[in-house]
């Protein structure tokens, strides 16, 4: 069981080929200075690097930024890779240039919350502490 | 007689002048003193009256703002040094600027398709989408693309699909830009392969290539080789191109990356020109005569919303490139002196929420660009922060363009804001906020230095991150997203969407065209090409022969990159 004062831990990840790295560094910093411990991978990940890094970083949550309209391919690879990896409690969530319906897609695939375009950060923040203050209350 | 007809005044009428012109402001600054008052005595509304990128603006300009100004050199005529109200004399009266959509979706074949519809549009020029596999220099079957293929853009992995992408096109007519970076070289000779194959030689070729490696760094992160190695290769292209390809543009000094990822119009500004000089510097250093290519550099600038700041941008672009390029680098053509630009609308300025309201942010910053003087636009549509653009907002984005070339009047008159006392005043601010920036550079070491160290990526970041404040906070309204958002939680609107299947093909395309190349012929133009890489050989000759022998992109790339090795970006947020 993971301990409940333990500082929220947050990957913040680049996969594929895309380099629009303004909403992953943004929301990096923001996370930061909401108290998380933020790691973030750089540009141009492969899911594997990325659920690699997930595990050895014991993370809480892996959030990923993808505006290259690779997200059907991206988002459920990952969730996969982690969960074959015993890491099938970690949040995956992210956001970028996704239409609603690939979101609800996602979900049903066992992705969390996706954020789009005027998302304030604020409520990325809270909803990633809502989920994890709901995980360790379990 | 006149005193404008005499070459000599004398001293007593020069003096006589003097003190007219000092009445003249003393009685303007008295009756400025009591429009303060006035204006000190009224209540002003709760707003930050400050640019989007942040800076302070006084209420009112006036001459006093330009008494001291030299307007007579600085400002000068369109078509003349330093070209501050334009790079030619007649500007828009001779001709309009090209309407050139950025387009390229899924396979060569139907981004073809898109190019003849948007031709049959009315639309003048061409401008070439890769998806990010090409961009990073992946072929469709690398497994690396997967999940990429033609999503974002088109997918080129060899001369065979840049034949399809402009079947039917004939090259020595249209124009055609190509966003290409860290394999730019590879899609050039792509190109000029494929022109050749329509009997057409690189001679008549016109368009452009980005090829502006130092933003990528920067700002926009579609990189393969390292700076130095990626350097050579632009030097390499400027070369080329002044010998064989005399008509065609073989760089894109590109701002407009820089700002989207989050820069100020000062950074913008600055950061760009910088760029532009250290391809100057490389190519003088290389031995180049700078009058034989610095004509052929162009550049690429973004028009965000902040209407007067983006007119002053572009303005002052062309004044201190003009300066720079006849008094540091010694260029004695006009040709060199002359800033053409492409411009494009922000794409990080349009919202998600309410998205029909992008049209109305799109037409004034299209009408910015006019102002400002670019040579070539592109207008987004209104559907890009949800996904690539429908057909029929493409059209409507286009037609934002013809409407304000044909109904709006701003064509009749060239530089219509010049002499404006607001205008001017921000136009010099610019300038003088890139000159100390240029000197931040220097101190850095230069541009290189600069990106190994993370300072653009951070001082762009930073910026990135205010403006994120500046929204949350409320001090900058976004209509739809921070204020005036009833209608703004139903975004469904209808968007492109790319059939999966499209990989697929793809990949099919490139087994059947690796079955029927000359093996033999490619296994030997690649290595030809590493052995050229180690010497100072000129490499465009040696990738034009691969191109020939249908060498893919990745083969090419990988031949290079045995010499060159593969960019690391410095981490940081």
């Amino acid at each position: 069981m993971t301990d409940p004062q333990r500082r929220i831990r947050v990957l913040v990840a680049k996969p594929g080929l895309d380099g629009h790295d303004r909403g992953a560094k943004v929301i990096a910093s923001s996370f930061r200075d909401a108290g998380f411990e933020v790691i973030y991978t750089g540009l141009h990940q492969t899911p594997e690097m990325i659920v690699s890094a997930a595990v050895q970083e014991d993370v809480d949550v892996v959030a990923m930024s993808v505006l290259s309209g690779a997200h059907m391919t991206l988002f459920p690879r990952v969730r996969v890779l982690l969960d074959e990896a015993g890491a099938d409690h970690v949040l995956v969530t992210g956001g970028g240039i996704i239409p609603e319906s690939d979101m609800e897609a996602l979900e049903a695939l066992g992705i969390g919350r996706l954020f789009g375009p005027g998302t304030r950060t604020t409520d990325a923040i809270a909803y990633v502490k809502d989920w994890i203050a709901h995980q360790r209350t379990q | 007689m006149s005193t404008l007809e005499r070459d000599v005044l004398s001293r007593s009428e020069l003096d006589a002048l003097v003190r007219e012109r000092e009445a003249e402001l003393a009685e303007l600054k008295a009756q400025l003193n009591e429009w303060i008052e006035a204006y000190d005595a009224t209540p002003k509304r709760d707003a930050s009256f400050t640019t989007i990128s942040g800076r302070e603006l006084k209420p009112l300009y006036t001459a006093l703002d330009r008494a001291d100004a030299d307007d007579t050199e600085a400002v000068g005529l369109p078509g003349f040094y330093p070209f501050t109200r334009g790079p030619y004399a007649t500007m828009y009266r001779t001709r309009l600027w090209t309407m050139r959509q950025f387009a390229g979706f899924a396979t060569a074949e139907e981004t073809n398709e898109r190019y003849k519809y948007l031709l049959d549009q009315g639309q003048t020029g061409l401008s070439v989408a890769f998806d990010f596999p090409t961009l990073m220099g992946y072929d469709s079957d690398h497994p690396r693309s997967l999940g990429e293929v033609g999503v974002c853009g088109v997918a080129i992995s060899s001369l065979a699909d840049m034949e399809r992408l402009f079947e039917g096109i004939p090259l020595d007519q249209v124009s055609v830009s190509m966003t290409i970076n860290g394999p730019a070289i590879i899609l050039f000779c792509f190109y000029v392969a494929a022109a050749e194959k329509q009997g057409v030689s690189p001679e008549v070729l016109r368009g452009t290539v980005q090829n502006d490696i130092l933003k990528e760094y920067q700002a926009q992160h579609a990189w393969v080789f390292p700076p130095e190695p990626a350097l050579r290769c632009i030097v390499d292209m400027l070369e080329w191109c002044s010998t064989h390809a005399p008509k065609y543009n073989p760089i894109s000094i590109s701002g407009y990356h820089i700002r989207e990822a989050g820069a100020t119009a000062a950074q913008e500004l600055a950061f760009t020109l910088r760029n532009g000089f250290e391809y100057v510097e490389r190519a003088i250093a290389r031995g180049l005569d700078v009058d034989d290519f610095a004509p052929r550099l162009s550049f690429f600038f973004d028009v965000h919303s902040d209407f007067f700041e983006e007119i002053a941008k572009l303005r002052a672009a062309r004044r201190i490139w003009a300066r720079a390029m006849r008094d540091t680098y010694g260029a004695k053509d006009p040709e060199s002196w002359r800033l053409r630009t492409h411009a494009q609308t922000a794409g990080v300025s349009l919202t998600a929420q309410q998205a029909e309201n992008n049209i109305v942010r799109v037409a004034y910053q299209a009408m910015a660009a006019a102002l400002g003087g670019a040579q070539s636009l592109h207008t987004n549509s209104m559907d890009e922060t949800l996904a690539l653009p429908t057909e029929k907002s493409v059209r409507i984005a286009l037609r934002t363009q013809q409407i304000l070339a044909f109904e709006s009047g701003v064509t009749n008159t060239i530089d219509p804001l010049a002499g404006s006392y607001f205008l001017e005043s921000l136009t010099d601010a610019l300038e003088q906020d890139a000159q100390a920036i240029f000197e931040e550079v220097d101190a850095l070491g230069g541009v290189v230095p600069g990106i190994h160290q993370g300072w653009f990526q951070q001082q762009i970041a930073g910026s990135a991150m205010q403006q994120q404040r500046d929204i949350e906070s409320g001090r900058r309204v976004v209509v739809g997203v921070n204020d005036f958002t009833d209608g703004s939680g139903d975004i469904q609107i209808d968007t492109l969407k790319i059939d999966p299947a499209v990989e697929r093909r793809q990949v099919d395309a490139m087994a059947r065209m690796r079955a029927s190349r000359d093996n033999q012929v490619v296994t030997r133009t690649l290595s030809d090409l590493t052995t050229a890489c180690r010497t100072d050989e000129n490499i465009v000759p040696r990738i034009l022969d691969c191109a020939r022998a249908y060498c893919t992109l990745y083969e090419i790339r990988h031949a290079m990159e045995d010499v060159f090795g593969a960019y690391k970006e410095p981490i940081s947020f």
